[in-house]
Parts: C-alpha cells; sequence; structure tokens
C-alpha cells in the first residue's frame, strides 16, 4: 500500500493502517503535529478509529519559526 | 481628527485578550531556537508569530522543536499563513494550526499577490478573513495600508488591522504615515503595524502616530546583535507610546519660540 505523506510517496504493509500506527511507524509519538487526509483535517480524538488506505494523500504540518 | 482619549497603563486589548506589551515578535529567520528565544525574552513580546509548515520527517525524535522553546502556555501564538496566494490555501493553514495548538483561534491571515514584493492580494484577504471570521476565528489581519480595505476588514469581524508599513522584510521604515493616521483615527479595533520596521526609531514613529502596536521579525533577526536589538524594540515601543499619550507640541514653521525668558537679560 502507497500513501503520499508530505508530498512523498512510501510503502507501507498490509491494506490500512490506522492514524496512530502511522504515527508510531513515523517516530511522531510526543510531538506536536495536527494531520490532514486527502484535505480533510482529522482531530486527535479519532486517530484510532481514522484509516488511511492506498493512494490516500496526508499532510503532517507543524509550527515552525515566521513573521 | 476624532479624539480617542488613551491612558499609558491602558493594555493592549485583542479579542478580548489583554497584553502588557506593544511589540509583536516574528520567530523567523535567527539563527537557532536559542537565540529566538533570548530575543523574545529581551523584547518582553507576549505574541509570537509561527508559520505553519510540513513538519521534516526524516528528523532524529529528540530533535527539539520551536513549540519546546516558546512554550504555549507562556506565551501567545499566532500562527501566520506566510506563503499563501489564495484565500483557500491561507484558511486551509489556519485550520490546521488550530488544530494543531488544540483549538488556539487567535490568527494572522496574510493573502500575498507578488513574491517578489510580498505586497498582500486584499480581494483574496477579504474574502478569506469573511469564512475565517464566520468559522469562528479571531483574525488579525496584514494588509496594505489603504484604508478603505482596513475598514472594510473591521467591518467583515477582523479583530486587529496590521497595515504594512513597507514591504516585508524591507526594513524601509514607515513610508506612509498620512495614510496609517487615516486608518487609526477610523478604527475601531487595533491597528498594528506590520512589516518594514528596520530599526527602533521606525517602531517610535509607529507608536507616536497611535498605532497599538508594532509586529516585527527582520528588523530584530537580521540586526547584528538581535538580542540587544529586541531590547531596543522594546525600549522604543514603550517611548512611541508615551510620546503619543503625551501628545506632541504643535509644529510652528518660521515661528521660533525661545525657552529661556526674554526678560532680565544682561546688558
Amino acid at each position: 500500500m502507497k500513501i503520499n505523506i508530505n508530498g512523498s510517496t512510501k510503502e507501507f504493509g498490509g491494506e490500512k493502517i490506522t492514524a496512530e500506527e502511522l504515527i508510531n511507524q513515523l517516530n511522531l509519538n510526543g510531538k506536536r503535529f495536527a494531520i490532514e487526509k486527502n484535505g480533510e483535517i482529522i482531530s486527535k480524538n479519532y486517530f484510532r478509529d481514522i484509516y488511511f488506505n492506498d493512494g490516500d494523500k496526508i499532510e503532517i504540518i507543524g509550527a515552525v519559526g515566521g513573521g | 481628527m476624532e479624539d480617542k482619549i488613551s491612558n499609558i497603563n491602558d493594555k493592549l486589548i485583542i479579542a478580548g485578550r489583554s497584553f502588557q506589551s506593544r511589540l509583536l515578535i516574528g520567530t523567523g529567520k535567527y539563527n537557532d531556537f536559542k537565540e529566538t528565544r533570548a530575543a523574545i525574552d529581551s523584547s518582553d513580546a507576549q505574541i509570537v508569530t509561527v508559520a505553519i509548515r510540513r513538519i521534516n520527517l526524516g528528523q532524529s525524535p529528540n530533535e527539539p522543536s520551536l513549540l519546546e522553546f516558546l512554550p504555549t502556555n507562556k506565551f501567545t501564538y499566532l500562527p501566520n499563513t506566510a506563503g499563501c496566494y489564495s484565500s483557500d490555501d491561507a484558511i486551509r493553514t489556519l485550520r490546521l494550526a488550530r488544530e494543531l495548538l488544540d483549538g488556539h483561534n487567535l490568527v494572522k491571515l496574510e493573502v500575498l499577490g507578488d513574491p517578489d514584493t510580498l505586497f498582500p492580494n486584499v480581494v483574496e484577504t477579504i474574502n478569506a478573513a469573511k469564512i475565517l471570521v464566520k468559522d469562528g476565528f479571531d483574525v488579525m489581519v496584514y494588509t496594505s495600508d489603504d484604508p478603505i480595505i482596513a475598514k472594510q476588514l473591521e467591518d467583515i469581524g477582523c479583530c486587529a488591522i496590521m497595515p504594512l508599513a513597507s514591504l516585508i522584510g524591507s526594513g524601509m521604515g514607515i513610508l506612509n504615515p498620512w495614510n496609517l493616521e487615516i486608518i487609526i483615527d477610523k478604527a475601531n479595533v487595533p491597528v498594528i503595524v506590520d512589516a518594514g520596521v528596520g530599526t527602533a526609531s521606525d517602531a517610535t514613529i509607529a507608536m507616536e502616530l497611535g498605532c497599538d502596536g508594532v509586529l516585527m521579525n527582520t528588523a530584530i533577526a537580521l540586526a547584528k546583535n538581535p538580542i540587544l536589538m529586541a531590547s531596543a524594540m522594546k525600549k522604543a515601543i514603550e517611548s512611541g507610546r508615551e510620546a503619543f499619550i503625551a501628545g506632541r507640541m504643535d509644529k510652528k514653521l518660521y515661528s521660533a519660540s525661545p525657552s529661556s525668558p526674554i526678560k532680565g537679560l544682561i546688558k
């Protein structure tokens, strides 16, 4: 299964993966970020319930220095 | 001009939030987060702008983040939409920012129109402001120094109007004090000069005009000594505010007036 994350395609085993599993695999536990799936924001409260499938486009964003 | 009575103890009130400092600071262009934090501490600023970007997925898990250096319980974050050229992109960015910051709804809207000048696209800005205000955001809006557009943005419900003094990052100072004065005179929400300040005297001029605050980034971050410049800016803002409230003397062209008594001259 291929998922596009922040503009790069990443390969994952299986047919689907929860947001929580994806966060674990990307070593993002404990970090502050927000996730968008195919243009829709995924609330933190639903990370266990939301699945990502082949072809999904994910954005994971954070705060950086800016004026 | 309409008289608005100001008091030196007045706090800066933005959408019901109260701030002692009238200096708002951008967090870009510093050498590292340590310097960013030191400059902000030196300035006593309470509001800090941040950009929203894709996180670096390759980074090591222990790499520090801006949020660790600027805790959200100590500073008021103002996520911006820098780099957005359409209302859709700006709205999307700020909705993500709200999710990132656990529902924090105070934001800086800027929709750019041209990559060379970074002039705002006011049509797209107005479109985005309407939707964001309706969606519950407290919108501080970067705009041109056009008083008509400034008023329209206030009427839409923006909680602060932030006209440029000159181009973003240019350090060219206050290029059109007359327009800023009109905007300030007509506004019923805080007016904060955003962009163009180059050195401390620029910030003082903005405050002497009656601005409620000044937002700056490059003037501090690219100073030879950012931490010292941050301190200079704090004083410049306070000085300009005091001078504005004190009320300057009238200018008298061709009418000199001695400060010492004319009587009792030694003859």
